[in-house]
C-alpha cells in the first residue's frame, strides 16, 4: 500500500468513527458497559493467545504475563464495569447568592474521538488499559499498537473487532510512518505512553489542532533504602527491588526501579542479598536464566551492551554482566557506583541493569534527586517516620511508594502518570474516565428575580455586596 | 534591519527571561511557597491590593477601553473579590492529603493523594478583562504553591503597568513577578522551560504556546474563546431575556469577551417580536445615541476596529443590519448593531465577532439549532432561552461546549463550583474555584506498605499455583486467595 492509499484508508476510517461517534451511540451507559463485559470476554477467551504473543514478542513468562497484562486490564475493565453509570452522573455544584434562584451542575461528556498509542514493553495492558478509559467515557477510538511487539500488535488488530464494536474502536498496526500520518490528523485526544523524545514531537502534532494529550513518559526511577536493622526487613527489602527491577519485563518497565541510593556502610549488605535473592529467583547459571523477560530486540539490546561497555562502567560491574545476543537476554547486573556522569546515570536504563549509588548520610538522597528531572515513581523503603515526611514533602515525582516496587500501579484509586519529565494527565480507574471526558459546566437559571444591580441602572457600584459570595457557600 | 533592531531591541530578552525563571526556581526551591501561611498571606495581600486600588483599577480600565466604571466593578474587581474570598476559605482543606482506598491486591497498605504545587508557572493573561484575567489565574497560582510570572497583555497597557506596580508593592516579589512587552517579550518567556503554562487569548496563539511547550513537556491550560450562539426560543419572557441578551452581549465589554454572546439562533416567526424588544431596551440601557453612552466600552484598538469594520462591511453583509450600525472611528466607538439573516458564508458567521456585532441566525424549528451549533466548531458556552422543559434536556444532552447556561448569559463562570474552561476549539483544560487550585497542583499518588504481607506470587521462580494464587489476587477474590494458598 503506498501512503496515498494508506492515508485514504485513514480518512475513511475516521470518517466512520466520527459518523459513529455523531450517532451518539457510544455515549448511552448501555453501550459502554457492552463493551466493558466484551473486552473481559476476550480476556477470557484468549488467554493463551495472549500468553503466546507475549512470549514470542518479549519473552514474557505466563505468571509474569497475567501479573502485569492480562490481570491488570481485566482488574480494571470490571473496575470501570462496576463504577462507569456512577461516574457519569452529573455531580451537582452549590450557587452563589446573585444567580438564585439557579442550579448548576457538571456533566461529563465523551470528548468524541481518540487516538491511543501504545508501547512495547507492555503491549496488551498499555493497550487496553487506556482503551478501557476511552471507552467508559463513551468515546470512539484509534488504537495504534507498537510494531516493536509484532505478535501481540496483530493479535489486537485481529482480536478486537471479533469482540468490540469495529464502527467505534479500531485498531490500526503500523510503523513511525503510519504514526505521523495518524498524528496528522485532528483528534479530540490524544493518549501516548512512550519516550520523552516522541512525546514531544506528539505534543507538537497535537498543538497544531489544539488537541489536548497525555503523556505517559517515564524518567530515573530512583529507589531510596534506608539501613534497615532488622534482618527480615532487608530480606523482604531485597526480594522487592529484585522482584521490582527484573520481575517486569526485565527492567524494561517505566515504573520499574533504575537506580538504588543507599549509605557506603550498607552497600555491601545489599550487594550480598540482591545477588542470593536473584540467584533464587533467576538462577544461577547465567547461561540458563529462567523467568526473565528478554530485551525487546536488537537496537535496545545493543544500546544497553554500549551503556555497559563504557569501560568506568564496566569497572563498576559486581554482579553479572553477561549477554547472550542470540536470545536477546542480559542478566540482570548490579554496578556499584558507576560514574554519574555516564550513560547509565543520565539516560533511562530500561533495561536489567542496577545502578548502586552510594552515600554517607541517606538523606543526601533527596538532594541527590531533587537535583535531576521528576521521576514517574519514587520508591523508598525505611520505617523511620520523620524521614518519610521528610521525602513525601520535599521531593517531586509521579508517585511515591514506601516499601514496595510496582504495586502502585495496582491500585484503581490513585492516579498513575507522571510530572515534569515523566510526562502529565493521569489514568487508572475513575482517573482513565475523566481523563477521555470533557467536564461540561451546565447552569439553569429561571425567568423570575430579576436582580437589577446586574444592569447599567444603579450607578451606586458600592451597593453591590451581594455579588460576592456568600457565606455559606 | 540590524539597526532598527538594535534600537527596538527589548529591553527583556531570552538572557533576561532565563535569569528570572533561574531566580523564581531558586525561590521555589527554598519551599516557602509550599506553606499555608505563605500561600494566605499572598491571596490576602492580593485583597488588599484590589481593596485599596479600587479607583485606580477602574481609572485603568477606563484608559484603556472605556470600560464604565460600574461594568468594571462588576465583571472585574468584585469577580476576583470573591474568588480570592472562595479559595482562602477551601484553602486549608484542598491542601490536605485525599486518604483512598485499597484493595487486597496490595494488602496491607494504606494510600493517599497529595496535592504539591507544579513548581514555576507561567501565566499570559488577555486585553479584553486586562484586570481579572490576570489576577483570577494568578490567584490559582499561589494558591496551590506556586512562583510564577504574569505576562499581562500589551494591548491593554495601563492595566499592565499597573500591575506591575501593585504587584511589586502587595506580594513577594521574590516568588511572583510581572514582565510587560509585546511579541518579542513572550517569545523570549515561551522559550524558557515552565512547570504550567496558563494561556487565555485567541486559537492562534494558543497553537503557538502548545507548540513552544511541547519543546519542554509543559502542560498547558488554554482558554480561548470561539463564537457562543444563544438560542432563543418562544416560549420565554420576552423583557427579561431582551435585558439578558444586551447584559451579555454589550454589557460585557461591549461584546469584547470570549463567553459574550457571538450570535443568536431563533424561529423565523419569532424574529421580529425579539429584535423589537432588542430595541426597546437598548434604547433604555444605552440611550438614543449609544455612540455616546458612557456605559459602553469602547473598541480596544485601531485594528480591532479595523476588524470589526470589515465583518461590517463585507457586500452581502451590509444590507442585513436591521439595528445600529453606527461607528465612530476617532472615538473607537460602535454602536449595538444587530443584523438579520447574514449569509452562512460571510466573515461574520465564521469568525469569532469579538465585538458589539450581533448576527441573529432564522431556523424554521427551534431543534435545527442543536445541529448548526454541532456542525461547527466547539464554542466555549453555549446558551438558550426557554421554559420548555424537554428543550432543556435536549439541549443539555446534544450540545457541547466548554459549559451551558440556561436562561442567563455568561453568568455561569461566576461560580466557583463550576469549572471554566473549553473543549476543542474553545481551550483544554479548566479553572475557578477549586478548578484553579487544581490546574496548578500535581497530584502525587503515594502508596504506604509495611514489610509484612508479601505474596509469594509475585516473584520467581514462577509456578501454576502462583498463577492461579495471583488470578484470585487481582481478581479481588478472597475465596480464591485463600483456595490458592492452601493449595486447593
Amino acid at each position: 500500500m503506498n501512503s496515498m492509499e494508506r492515508e485514504e484508508r485513514i480518512g475513511r476510517s475516521l470518517g466512520e468513527l466520527r459518523q459513529t461517534f455523531r450517532s451518539g451511540r457510544t455515549r448511552s451507559v448501555g453501550w459502554r458497559k457492552s463493551q466493558l463485559r466484551a473486552l473481559l470476554k476476550m480476556m477470557d477467551e484468549n488467554e493463551d493467545q495472549i500468553f503466546k504473543a507475549l512470549h514470542q514478542d518479549l519473552g514474557k513468562h505466563p505468571v509474569e504475563a497475567y501479573r502485569d497484562e492480562i490481570g491488570v486490564v481485566k482488574k480494571s475493565a470490571s473496575y470501570s464495569l462496576s463504577c462507569v453509570e456512577k461516574w457519569m452522573a452529573p455531580a451537582k455544584g452549590r450557587i452563589p447568592l446573585l444567580f438564585f434562584p439557579a442550579s448548576g451542575e457538571v456533566l461529563p461528556e465523551p470528548l468524541g474521538l481518540a487516538l491511543i498509542f501504545v508501547s512495547w514493553n507492555f503491549p496488551i495492558s498499555l493497550a487496553l488499559d487506556p482503551l478501557i478509559g476511552a471507552i467508559s467515557a463513551g468515546n470512539t477510538v484509534v488504537l495504534k499498537p507498537s510494531e516493536l511487539a509484532p505478535e501481540c500488535s496483530a493479535f489486537l488488530a485481529k482480536t478486537i473487532p471479533l469482540y468490540l464494536d469495529s464502527e467505534a474502536i479500531k485498531v490500526v498496526e503500523g510503523g513511525t510512518d503510519i504514526a505521523e500520518q495518524l498524528l496528522q490528523q485532528k483528534w479530540d485526544k490524544i493518549f501516548f505512553t512512550g519516550s520523552p523524545r516522541v512525546g514531544k514531537i506528539v505534543m507538537s502534532a497535537a498543538a497544531k489542532h489544539l488537541t489536548p494529550v497525555t503523556l505517559e513518559l517515564g524518567g530515573k526511577c530512583p529507589i531510596i533504602l534506608d539501613s534497615l536493622s532488622n534482618p527480615s526487613d532487608i530480606k523482604v527489602a531485597a526480594k522487592r527491588i529484585v522482584g521490582g527491577k527484573w520481575g517486569p519485563c526485565s527492567g524494561q518497565a517505566c515504573i520499574a526501579i533504575d537506580y538504588v541510593l543507599v549509605e557506603h556502610k550498607f552497600a555491601s549488605t545489599l550487594i550480598e542479598l540482591l545477588k542470593k535473592t536473584i540467584n533464587k529467583f533467576y538462577g544461577e547459571n547465567p547461561k540458563a536464566l529462567k523467568n526473565l523477560s528478554k530485551i525487546v530486540n536488537n537496537h535496545q539490546f545493543d544500546r544497553l551492551r554500549n551503556i555497559i561497555e563504557d569501560p568506568a562502567v564496566a569497572a563498576s560491574i559486581v554482579h553479572g554482566g553477561s549477554l547472550d545476543e542470540k536470545s536477546l537476554i542480559i542478566e540482570p547486573t548490579i554496578l556499584l557506583n558507576p560514574p554519574l556522569e555516564s550513560a547509565i546515570m543520565t539516560e533511562e536504563i530500561f533495561g536489567p541493569l542496577l545502578p548502586i549509588i552510594t552515600l554517607t548520610n541517606i538523606e543526601e538522597s533527596i538532594e541527590f534527586i531533587n537535583s535531576r528531572p521528576k521521576p514517574l515513581a519514587l520508591y523508598a523503603f525505611t520505617k523511620n517516620e520523620a524521614f518519610k515526611k521528610k521525602i513525601l514533602t520535599e521531593t517531586s515525582s509521579g508517585s511515591l511508594t514506601f516499601n514496595d516496587c510496582m504495586v502502585q500501579y495496582l491500585c484503581d484509586a490513585l492516579p498513575f502518570g507522571g510530572v515534569g519529565q515523566s510526562g502529565f494527565g493521569r489514568y487508572h480507574g475513575k482517573y482513565s474516565f475523566d481523563t477521555f471526558s470533557h467536564e461540561k459546566a451546565v447552569l439553569r437559571r429561571s425567568f423570575f428575580l430579576e436582580l437589577e444591580p446586574r444592569h447599567f441602572v444603579v450607578r451606586n457600584y458600592n451597593s453591590l455586596s451581594i455579588l460576592d459570595t456568600p457565606r455559606n457557600a | 534591519m540590524a539597526s532598527e533592531d538594535k534600537k527596538k531591541k527589548p529591553a527583556f530578552d531570552c538572557e533576561a527571561a532565563s535569569s528570572t525563571v533561574k531566580d523564581l526556581r531558586a525561590t521555589f526551591a527554598t519551599e516557602k511557597t509550599r506553606s499555608y501561611e505563605w500561600r494566605a498571606s499572598q491571596l490576602k495581600s492580593l485583597l488588599k491590593l484590589i481593596n485599596d486600588h479600587e479607583s485606580d483599577i477602574i481609572d485603568a480600565l477606563r484608559s484603556d477601553l472605556s470600560k464604565p466604571a460600574h461594568e468594571a466593578f462588576v465583571s472585574e474587581i468584585s469577580m476576583l473579590r470573591s474568588s480570592c474570598e472562595f479559595i482562602l476559605k477551601g484553602l486549608k482543606r484542598w491542601m490536605m492529603p485525599e486518604k483512598v482506598k485499597t484493595t487486597i491486591t496490595t494488602f496491607p497498605s494504606s494510600a493517599e493523594i497529595v496535592p504539591e504545587p507544579l513548581g514555576v508557572v507561567l501565566v499570559i493573561s488577555a486585553w479584553n478583562y486586562p484586570f481579572y484575567l490576570s489576577v483570577d489565574p494568578v490567584i490559582g497560582a499561589i494558591a496551590a504553591g506556586n512562583a510564577l510570572v504574569l505576562k499581562p497583555s500589551e494591548i491593554a497597557p495601563a492595566t499592565s503597568s499597573l500591575l506591575v506596580k501593585l504587584f511589586g508593592e502587595y506580594l513577594d516579589s521574590s516568588a511572583i513577578k510581572v514582565v510587560e512587552g509585546a511579541v518579542p517579550e513572550t517569545s523570549a518567556l515561551l522559550e524558557q522551560k515552565w512547570d504550567k503554562i496558563f494561556y487565555t487569548g485567541n486559537g492562534k496563539v494558543g497553537r503557538i504556546v502548545a507548540a513552544a511547550a511541547a519543546k519542554h513537556l509543559t502542560p498547558v491550560a488554554l482558554e480561548l474563546g470561539g463564537k457562543c450562539p444563544v438560542i432563543v426560543d418562544s416560549d420565554i419572557n420576552l423583557t427579561v431575556t431582551a435585558r439578558r441578551l444586551i447584559g451579555g452581549k454589550w454589557g460585557l465589554n461591549n461584546g469584547q469577551a470570549c463567553v459574550s454572546a457571538d450570535h443568536i439562533i431563533t424561529t423565523k416567526d419569532f424574529a421580529p417580536k425579539l429584535i423589537d424588544a432588542l430595541k426597546l431596551e437598548l434604547e433604555q440601557f444605552f440611550g438614543k445615541d449609544p455612540l455616546i453612552s458612557e456605559d459602553l466600552s469602547r473598541i480596544v484598538s485601531s485594528n480591532h476596529f479595523a476588524h470589526l469594520s470589515k465583518l461590517l462591511d463585507e457586500d452581502k453583509v451590509s444590507g442585513k443590519i436591521v439595528h445600529g450600525g453606527g461607528r465612530n472611528k476617532d472615538d473607537l466607538k460602535i454602536a449595538p448593531t444587530i443584523l438579520l439573516d447574514a449569509p452562512e458564508d460571510s466573515l461574520i458567521m465564521n469568525e469569532e465577532i469579538f465585538g458589539p456585532l450581533l448576527p441573529i441566525v432564522t431556523v424554521d424549528n427551534i431543534e435545527e439549532s442543536f445541529s448548526i451549533i454541532n456542525s461547527k466548531e466547539k464554542p466555549l458556552a453555549a446558551y438558550l432561552f426557554t421554559n420548555n422543559k424537554t428543550l432543556k434536556g435536549k439541549f443539555v444532552k446534544n450540545v457541547s461546549a466548554g459549559g451551558l447556561l440556561i436562561n442567563d448569559i455568561a453568568l455561569h463562570l461566576a461560580n466557583p463550583n463550576l469549572p471554566f474552561g473549553g473543549v476543542g476549539e474553545s481551550g483544554m483544560d479548566a479553572y475557578h474555584g477549586k478548578f484553579s487550585f487544581d490546574t496548578f497542583t500535581h497530584k502525587k499518588a503515594v502508596l504506604y506498605r509495611s514489610f509484612v504481607g508479601d505474596a509469594p506470587a509475585r516473584y520467581p521462580p514462577y509456578t501454576p499455583g502462583k498463577l492461579r494464587l495471583l488470578k484470585a489476587l487481582l481478581g479481588g477474590d478472597i475465596i480464591g486467595v485463600i483456595r490458592a494458598l492452601v493449595g486447593w
